[in-house]
Formats: structure tokens, C-alpha cells, sequence
């Protein structure tokens, strides 16, 4: 017979785990949709963001405080990022653009261990991972505790995108650059806000997978996780993210679990970029992507 | 006349100048480390290249280098990467009086059998490395010291029997082995399979692919499973992915037994509470208690020369495996000098030394190590050594043993690589050897 | 306008001169003169990577598609090859490297596949499905490796017609040869029409499309030469440098290495493959041994190294601005600014 509840089971976690990938893929769709740049150094910025809380933690300082210290590092990051990397790089092509993210990650990495050092750090947020049962399925606390940090953050983001000034000239510049250059807004200036955004988005990112897997260097791993999201949702659609991340997790999962063994397990890692390959034949540019118009 | 002095403080600087390089050269053994302190496993490095230096340290500082021949040894970023190491490697073997080899890494030792062979340089993989390479008859310079992967499967498994109480008591029992999806990962499949054979229990293997930060899938399954045990064959971040997964999905951390790779602190301390009661397989106990951990403290970390920049981790797993791993190179290099003199050897003398590294009990007691590790018994054909192996349970904040030296069956594993190291013997063309007594090459 | 002209086939053949020195030298010197590490440890990987890069810049320079999964056609070659030598022990190693080179190429095209239908970054996040896949698929199915438990092969010896390439200036000697000829023959290739019409699907898709360039052949057969000489590559890297083939040396650090390669050394240029493998392999070993000899007794190996990964990645992003074009572009001007002659013949 077959096992709905573990069926069911599966589902919830993957798609409960998908948030989490969201959680790195915003900080993706943030930039590519102001600036174009595929962000390749977002794993190293959250690896960082992490990296210098839980240090500052170690350290004596208390949890709010570190909170603040970090964030205003990844405020001077993403605006020494803008005037550094990107302003230096504008109207390159975007394979040039996402070269230079490259770099930039090294940079970020290696500085983030020369600061604080290559040790594993464990993280604790006070939210345990121990589970309760509804129904006969085991949920986690902390994982429904990173929904609910991921739905607060895309609704701020909403709330930002479509209230203030600055989310405005945002939506104003994904539209259309030269336009809102023609209008008077100061690209470099929503450029920095956008690096900032994802700095801040990176911090979240950072503290809750660390949470999971400890505070390491294969923390900047976890944006292989988020790529088959974008290329699911979309690059520049945050919607896109969100739901692009609970497929992912529900695919990747329901994959392992059900098809896995038929390849003797461990496909998870390809399995998301199939479905998102699957899909974009379909439609290339993703669930929730702009469509590309192309001029003659 | 001044002219004529002159002459003669300078004839007799060059003197002193001159025997001293001869001096310098006559009397230093030197080691080339392929370390990593950079990258995703730079705990794992700095701790155990840091142990390794530190003992070197001790000898140099104690003893004033073995039987009066300096240690001397330079480091080589790998990043854990193949091709770095073969770069360090070709950069550094040229260097006089090369002792061993000690990559601490699969990759780069299997990058290197070719090399070392020909260079006749012993190569030394402690806790890991190339199963087959433990029968010496056709690898003579390669040593798995202490352990190799199958004897760790056997020693997890002979464990989990005394634990349920006999090996007959194995049989009906579940084992889930949960590995990395890498070639490290799934070289004991068959080694389990054997054993599940043959004990009776029943055994199911699951993969998670690399780096292993999500393990939602695979846990799920093992709750669906429902095992008596879950081996863990995990490396770096898997770990304490693992072990926050197995509590998320209620499994007990007590039932999990994680082997050499994931027996540090660096793969419990992240996962916080849920890491507490796990046990893993080890082959030198932690902590500093040891005579030998608390020279090093007085000497090497006392006069400021300690290697870890954080002293806590003094004592630690992979501390302790650099400290067992200086023993092992340093008493191989003396038990040659004692057929060789007091010199510096060459690699195929070293070789000789490590054919001959015969530590039992009482030689390991007298070194301070009593507790840290058990014995090695390394002859020209069993090139692993018989290393016993202990169990220890985290507690939240260290580890504590919680069993006997455990003997893993060697005899049972032995054919097993006897056949593989014959195939490699007919594929490379090697003439296996027949006796320990061959040429020592100068 | 003779003069002109003349000046310019002038600095052409005197730059092919200058290529023919070179590679003079890289026979007829270097193997005698260079050092054990130099031809080990340098050279040959310098060697390989280039022709990685000349591969991917068939595909990505001239053809405009983007891809992150190089290194995946690195692996396929290098297990074709394995494989090939294990299991028909009677074909010539040649023979193998080319039929490896085929492999990768037939692979090549069905991870191309998707390229019909993605355009810029979705194709490129979509070559990871060819990573990720092709680094399980050879971990997973031991047949691969023969079985070998730990999923790691030594390399067969190097020979052809009973001439065996061990030491290390005949491994170099070998893989300079090679990738001599697959240089010479991508050229030819270049050259064609089916170069032409790279450089016409590059520039515009659909306008490529209404002056009738077959846009499905086209793409598909950038893929499999760049998958081919990619292929090739991997077979060089693991016979010749490595002689070790394990699956993890393919990693997508090594698919990201080779892509700077082409934009460090600039793209649509083959000479800019070599250049910028020499920057990519030279640079960072010079790096490190100019700190440890400097600051060696100071830090630890651990701090160089990260010092290294910031100046590396600065480097890279300065490089990016200052000369989008790449280290050629740098290089072209240079050679201008020797022969001032010329300068006016130069587009400003």
C-alpha cells in the first residue's frame, strides 16, 4: 500500500527546506533585477555576515549588538562593493560583470577568514530543531520559524517595494535603466541601496543556515542551492524566488525519495537543475521571468 | 704578519662556515607538509598539520631532534586541492633528506603513489588512504598507518555487536550507513555488504550527495527505515548537518556511530544539543591529560613555539592525530637509525624504519602516549599496522571514551586486499615482493 | 596605400615570427633547460588548461554561449580515455585521446541541446545540470573506475608505437604537441564558414538567422568542438599532469577557472586562452612563493594563502576594468606601441 502520510511527510519538508533556498535566492534577484549582475559573491557575503555575528558573539557581545555590528558591515560592504566593483564595470557584458562577482567573492572569503579565522563555529538562535507531531507528521520549530523570517522579509520587501521613495526608483530601474536615468534618478546611488538590501538579506540568510550547518566555509556553498531556484522562478522575479525555492525543496525531495533509488540514491544534487531545465524549455525565462523582447 | 692573520681568521671562518653546511646537511631529516588551512576542510588541516609540527617541535626542543638530527619541515598551502599537492609535491622533493610524506589527504596520496615510488620516499596516509596499499608486498612505500577504511568498517561493526551483546546478537538487527557521495564515501559499500552477510543483519546504504548541507530526504527515509543503528560516513559540513537532521526527525544522536571522519569536534560542536550522545569510532583518544600532550603544553606551547593559534584546541581530535601521526614518523626515523646510524637517512631507509615500526603497549607508554593511542605493529607486509580502535560519546562539551581498544578482523579483511593490491601488481606490472629483506637503497 | 599594406602584413609575420620562436623555444630549449617542477608542475597543467580554454572559447568567444560546466567535459575525457586504454587495450593512445575528444563532443551536444531554446544566463545556470550530473553519474556507476573501490584511477603510462612519455619533458613534449595541433586545427575551424557563422550567431541571433545561417547546426557544432578539445584537455590533465583521474578534481572551481581564463585573457582570442592560462596557473604559484620567501617566517602558510585569494580576486576585478577586453587587448597595445609605425594603422 502506499504510504500517503510519508508521502505527505516528504512534501512538507522539502517545501519547508525550499525556504530556505529562497532565503539565498532573494539576495540574487535583488541585484540581477536592479543591476543585471548575476551575484555570484552572495554566498560569500552571507558566510561573512555570519562569520562576523558569531564571532562578535564568541567575543562577548551580546546578541543585538553583534546584530547591529554586523549589519552595518554589510552596509559598508554593499556600498564599497558599488563603488569599487560595479561602478568601475558599468555597461560591461554580464559575463564580465559575473567574472567580477567571482573575484569578489575571493576577496570576501579570504578576508572573512583572515579576520576571524578558518575554525568551525557553532551558531545558536534559540530556536531548537527538535520537532512536534501534527497529524502523525513530524515539523520542525526552527524550520517554521525560517518561514516565518522568509514571509516577513518578502512582505517588507513588498511593503518597501511598493510604499518608499527609494523601493520606487528600484522598481523604476528594473523597469528600465535609461529611462530612469532620463527621469533623474542616480543609478549609483540605487545601485549602493540594492547592495545593501542584499547584504542585509545575506545576514538573514547567513544566521539561519548557519543555524543549520554551523558557521564554516562551506556556508558560501549554499548558493548552488539557490541557482536551480532562480533558473525555476526566474531572475529577477522575488514571487519567483519564493515560489521558485518550495519547488525546488518539494522536487528535490520527492526526487530522492521516490526516483533516487531506482539510480541507487544521491541525486538530489542534479535532480533541481533537470526539473528547472524541464521547465525552462517550456518557458525560458522561468516561472515568473520578464520575457525577453528581442529587437531587429 | 697582518696580512698573514688576517688570512688565517679567514681560513678558519671558512672552516667553521664550511663544516657547519656540512654539519647542516649531515645532521637534518626533513619533512615536506602538503597542508590545508585554507578552504572547506581547514579545520581538519590546521589541526592536524598543527599537531604534527608540534611534536616535531617537542623532539627538536626536548631531545634536540632525534639522536641529536634536527627535524626541519616547510609547509605547502593545498587547499585540499589534487593538483596544489602535486605542485607542493614537485616543488619540495628535491630538498635533502626527505623522511615521509604525510598528506592526510585521498586525493593527493593517490596523485603521489606513482611519484614516491619511483622516488623511493615512504608515503604516509594515517587513518585513511588506499586500502590495498596496506599489503607492502606491491606497495613498499606506502603506509595506512594504523587504519584503513575497511578495518574502520569492521572495528564500527564489531562495536555495534559488543554493544548489543555478542556478534550472534547482530543478526535481524537494521544498520542504515548514511556516506558521502564521493569516492571516500562509498569505498566500504561492499566492506558493509560483506559484513551484513555475514553477521546476518540487515542493511541499508544511503547517499548524500556532496557537500551534504541538506539531508532532509535522506533522514526521512531513515525515519521510514526505522534502523536499530545509523553509521555515519560523513566529511565536513555533512556532520553536523546530520546530526541536527537525525534530531529534527527524532532520531536518538546515541544510535548514531560516526567513523574517523567524523569523529572532531569541528563535525559536533555545530550542531549544538543535537550533536549530544553521538558516538564515533576513533583511533587516538582526545584530550590532554597524556604525558606526552602535557610536554608539548610545557615545552613547544611554553616557549612560545606552539603551532594552533587557539590553545583550546590542544588536546583536540585532529590535534591528537597530528601528535599520534609525529610519534609514528619519529619513531620509524629512530628505529632506522638504529640499523642505519645516526644520520640523515635516506627515503628508503626511512621506509625501513616504518617496515620495522613496532610500538607495543609499554614503547607507547614510555612515550607518554599511554591512553592515546594503543600499539602498531607494522611489518614489511601488513603495512597498516594491527591500530586498535576506541569509541568515544560527546557529551555537549568533549568527548569521552566509552570503550575498550577494540580489534577490528583483520583476517577476515586481508584477502579482500590481497586481491585488490594483486590486480594492481598485474595492471601496473609490479614484481610483488617475497621477503622483507630486499635491497635498501642509499 | 601599398605602404600600408605592407606594414601590416609586416606586423603580422612578424608576430607569426615571433609565435614560431616561441614555440622553437618551447621544443627546443625548454625540455632541455627547464627544471623537474617547471615541466611538472608548471607547463603541463599550463599546457592542458590552455587547450581547455581554447575550447571554451570557441563556445563562449566566438559562439557567445555562455557555459559553467567545462570542467564536466574535462572529467568525460579523462574517463573515455581511461576507459577506452582499459577496455580495448589495442587501440593506439592516440586513437584513444581522439575517440575521448568524441565522447565529450557527443555529450557536448546534449547538454547543448537546451541552448536552442536559453539565451545568457539561463543556459549558463543550465550547463550546471551537465556539471553536477556528470560528477554523480562517475562517482556513482563504479564501472567508471573499474570498479576501483575508492573510485580514484592511475593514469596508464603515456606511449605511442612502443615510445613511452614518462619523464617529465617527454610528458611535456607530448601534451605541447597536442595541443599544438588542436590549436592549429581550431584555427582552420575558425577560419571556415562554420567560424564565420559562430561569430554571426554570437553577434545576432536572429539577424544570423534571416542571412540563412543554420542557427541549430551552428550552435550544436560549437558545442561539440568545444566540448571535444575541452575533452582532450581532461585527457592531458590526467595522463600527462595528474596521472590520477578522480572525480573530484572536476569540480566547478575548475568549470569557474577556465572561464577566467578566457575573459583574464580575452575572449574570441586564442592567443588570450594562453595568456590568460598563464596568468591563471603562473600567477598565483609566483604569488605564493614571492610571500613565503618575504613573509614566510612571519604568518603561517594559512594567512599567505588567504592574502593570496584577496589579491587574486582584486586582481581580477581591477583587471576587469581596466581592460575589459582582456590581458590580449593589453597585449595588442603593447606590441603597437613598439612599433610605433603601425600605430595609425590600429583602430583608436
Amino acid at each position: 500500500m502506499f504510504d500517503y502520510q510519508f508521502l505527505l511527510e516528504v512534501l512538507i519538508g522539502g517545501l519547508l527546506s525550499g525556504v530556505m533556498y529562497s532565503l539565498v535566492a532573494i539576495g540574487f534577484v535583488l541585484i540581477y533585477k536592479t543591476s543585471g549582475v548575476l551575484n555570484f559573491a552572495q554566498g560569500a557575503m552571507l558566510l561573512f555576515a555570519a562569520l562576523t555575528f558569531v564571532s562578535l558573539v564568541e567575543r562577548g557581545a551580546p546578541f543585538l549588538a553583534a546584530l547591529a555590528a554586523t549589519l552595518v558591515i554589510m552596509v559598508v560592504l554593499g556600498i564599497a562593493t558599488e563603488r569599487l566593483v560595479l561602478r568601475p564595470l558599468v555597461n560591461q557584458p554580464p559575463v564580465t560583470l559575473f567574472m567580477a562577482t567571482l573575484g569578489l567573492s575571493y576577496v570576501i572569503e579570504g578576508a572573512a577568514q583572515l579576520l576571524w579565522g578558518t575554525q568551525v563555529h557553532g551558531l545558536d538562535i534559540g530556536i531548537s530543531d527538535a520537532p512536534f507531531e501534527v497529524a502523525g507528521v513530524l515539523i520542525s520549530r526552527f524550520d517554521l520559524f525560517a518561514a516565518a523570517v522568509a514571509g516577513s522579509l518578502v512582505a517588507l520587501f513588498a511593503l518597501f517595494f511598493r510604499y518608499t521613495r527609494t523601493g520606487l526608483s528600484f522598481r523604476a530601474v528594473a523597469d528600465d535603466q535609461f529611462a530612469a536615468l532620463a527621469v533623474g534618478l542616480r543609478l549609483p546611488r540605487v545601485w549602493a541601496a540594492v547592495w545593501i538590501v542584499a547584504g542585509i538579506v545575506a545576514l538573514v540568510g547567513g544566521l539561519l543556515w548557519g543555524a543549520r550547518l554551523g558557521v564554516q566555509f562551506s556556508l558560501s556553498l549554499v548558493v548552488l542551492k539557490a541557482l536551480p531556484v532562480l533558473v525555476l522562478g526566474g531572475f529577477d522575479s522575488i514571487t519567483g524566488a519564493i515560489v521558485g525555492g518550495l519547488l525546488v525543496g518539494a522536487i528535490e525531495k520527492l526526487a530522492e525519495v521516490y526516483v533516487g533509488p531506482l539510480f541507487g540514491g544521491g541525486i538530489e544534487a542534479w535532480a533541481a537543475y533537470v526539473a528547472a531545465l524541464a521547465l525552462l524549455l517550456i518557458r525560458p525565462s522561468g516561472l515568473f521571468g520578464q520575457k525577453l523582447v528581442e529587437r531587429v | 704578519m697582518n696580512v698573514m692573520r688576517r688570512l688565517k681568521v679567514l681560513a678558519a671562518a671558512l672552516a667553521v662556515g664550511l663544516a657547519s653546511t656540512l654539519a647542516a646537511r649531515a645532521d637534518e631529516q626533513f619533512f615536506p607538509l602538503q597542508s590545508y588551512r585554507v578552504g572547506p576542510y581547514a579545520a581538519g588541516g590546521t589541526g592536524f598539520f598543527g599537531g604534527f609540527i608540534d611534536y616535531l617541535n617537542l623532539i627538536n626542543i626536548r631531545d634536540g631532534g632525534i639522536n641529536g638530527v634536527k627535524l626541519t619541515w616547510d609547509e605547502g598551502e593545498t587547499q585540499y586541492e589534487v593538483e596544489r599537492g602535486v605542485e607542493v609535491y614537485e616543488r619540495l622533493k628535491s630538498r635533502p633528506g626527505i623522511a615521509a610524506w604525510n598528506p592526510l589527504s585521498v586525493g593527493i596520496a593517490y596523485a603521489m603513489i606513482d611519484r614516491i615510488s619511483k622516488d623511493k620516499v615512504p608515503l604516509i596516509t594515517i587513518n585513511h588512504g588506499r586500502t590495498d596499499s596496506t599489503d607492502g608486498r606491491v606497495f613498499p612505500y606506502v603506509f595506512p598507518l594504523l587504519l584503513n577504511p575497511y578495518s574502520e568498517t569492521s572495528g564500527i561493526v564489531n562495536y555495534i555487536a559488543s554493544r548489543e551483546g555478542g556478534a550472534d546478537k547482530l543478526k535481524g538487527k537494521k544498520i542504515v550507513v548514511l556516506y558521502h557521495g564521493s569516492p571516500y564515501g562509498k569505498e566500504t559499500i561492499p566492506i558493509y555488504k560483506l559484513l551484513a552477510d555475514k553477521y546476518g543483519f540487515e542493511l541499508e546504504q544511503i547517499e548524500v550527495p556532496h557537500p551534504g548541507n541538506e539531508q532532509q530526504s535522506q533522514w526521512l527515509s531513515i525515519r521510514r527505515a526505522k534502523p536499530d543503528y545509523v553509521v555515519l560516513r560523513g566529511w565536513g559540513v555533512m556532520n553536523p548537518v546530520a546530526l541536527k537532521t537525525a534530531q529534527k526527525v527524532g532520531f536518538p544522536a546515541d544510535h548514531i556511530i560516526g567513523n574517523v571522519w567524523s569523529n572532531s569536534e569541528e563535525d559536533v560542536i555545530p550542531a549544538g544539543d543535537a550533536a549530544k550522545g553521538y558516538i564515533a569510532i576513533t583511533t587516538q583518544a582526545s584530550g590532554a591529560e597524556y604525558p606526552v600532550l602535557q610536554e608539548v603544553i610545557k615545552s613547544v606551547y611554553g616557549a612560545n613555539k606552539g603551532n594552533l593559534e587557539d590553545k583550546k584546541r590542544i588536546g583536540s581530535v585532529y590535534h591528537n592525530l597530528g601528535i599520534v601521526n609525529g610519534i609514528l614518523n619519529v619513531e620509524a626515523v629512530r628505529i632506522a637509525q638504529a640499523k642505519f646510524g645516526k644520520r640523515t637517512l635516506t627515503g628508503d631507509e626511512v621506509r625501513w624504519g616504518f617496515e620495522h615500526l613496532q610500538l607495543d603497549p609499554a614503547r607507547v607508554e614510555a612515550l607518554g602516549a599511554k591512553g592515546l593511542f594503543h600499539s602498531i605493529n607494522v611489518t614489511w607486509d601488513n603495512h597498516e599496522g594491527d591500530g586498535r580502535v576506541t569509541f568515544q560519546q560527546w557529551d555537549g562539551s568533549k568527548w569521552k571514551v566509552v570503550s575498550d581498544w577494540i580489534a577490528p578482523d583483520w583476517a577476515a579483511l586481508r584477502p579482500i586486499i590481497e586481491k585488490s593490491s594483486a590486480a594492481y601488481a598485474k595492471e601496473h606490472s609490479i614484481k610483488i615482493r617475497a621477503s622483507g629483506d630486499d635491497q635498501v637503497g642509499q | 596605400m601599398p605602404t600600408l599594406i605592407s606594414a601590416k602584413s609586416n606586423w603580422f609575420s612578424s608576430e607569426a615570427l615571433w609565435i614560431g620562436l616561441v614555440i622553437v623555444a618551447a621544443y627546443g630549449i625548454i625540455p632541455l633547460a627547464g627544471t623537474d617542477y617547471l615541466l611538472d608542475a608548471v607547463l603541463t597543467p599550463f599546457l592542458a588548461l590552455s587547450l581547455a580554454a581554447v575550447g571554451l572559447n570557441v563556445l563562449t568567444g566566438y559562439a557567445g554561449q555562455v557555459s559553467l560546466g567545462s570542467a564536466a567535459f574535462l572529467a568525460v575525457g579523462a574517463y573515455a580515455a581511461y576507459n577506452l586504454h582499459l577496455r580495448f587495450p589495442a587501440l593506439p593512445l592516440l586513437i584513444d585521446l581522439v575517440l575521448a575528444g568524441g565522447v565529450a563532443a557527443a555529450i557536448g551536444i546534449v547538454f547543448g541541446l537546451p541552448s536552442l531554446r536559453l539565451r545568457g544566463f539561463y543556459l549558463a545556470v543550465s550547463t550546471l545540470a551537465a556539471q553536477f550530473f556528470v560528477q554523480w553519474a562517475l562517482t556513482k556507476f563504479s564501472w567508471f573506475s573499474n570498479d576501483n573501490p575508492s573510485g580514484v584511477i592511475d593514469a596508464p603510462t603515456l606511449s605511442i608505437g612502443g615510445v613511452a612519455f614518462t619523464s617529465p619533458a617527454e610528458r611535456y613534449v607530448f601534451t605541447l604537441t597536442v595541443v599544438i595541433v588542436l590549436t592549429l586545427l581550431t584555427l582552420r575551424l575558425l577560419r571556415s564558414q562554420s567560424g564565420r557563422n559562430f561569430i554571426a550567431v554570437r553577434d545576432h541571433e536572429i539577424a544570423a538567422r534571416v542571412i540563412g545561417v543554420p542557427l541549430l547546426r551552428t550552435k550544436l557544432l560549437a558545442f561539440a568542438a568545444s566540448s571535444f578539445l575541452i575533452g582532450v584537455a581532461g585527457v592531458l590533465w590526467a595522463f600527462a599532469y595528474l596521472r590520477t583521474v578522480e572525480p573530484a578534481g572536476f569540480n566547478l572551481d575548475r568549470s569557474f577557472q577556465i572561464l577566467f581564463i578566457i575573459i583574464i585573457g580575452g575572449l574570441a582570442s586564442l592567443r588570450g586562452s594562453f595568456i590568460g592560462a598563464a596568468f591563471i596557473v603562473v600567477f598565483p604559484l609566483l604569488l605564493s612563493r614571492i610571500g613565503a620567501a618575504l613573509l614566510g617566517s612571519v604568518f603561517d602558510s594559512g594567512v599567505l594563502e588567504m592574502s593570496q585569494r584577496i589579491v587574486i580576486g582584486g586582481l581580477i576585478i581591477v583587471f576587469l576594468s581596466a581592460e575589459p577586453r582582456g590581458l590580449i587587448a593589453l597585449w595588442d597595445r603593447a606590441w603597437a606601441a613598439i612599433r610605433p609605425a603601425n600605430r595609425s594603422l590600429l583602430p583608436s
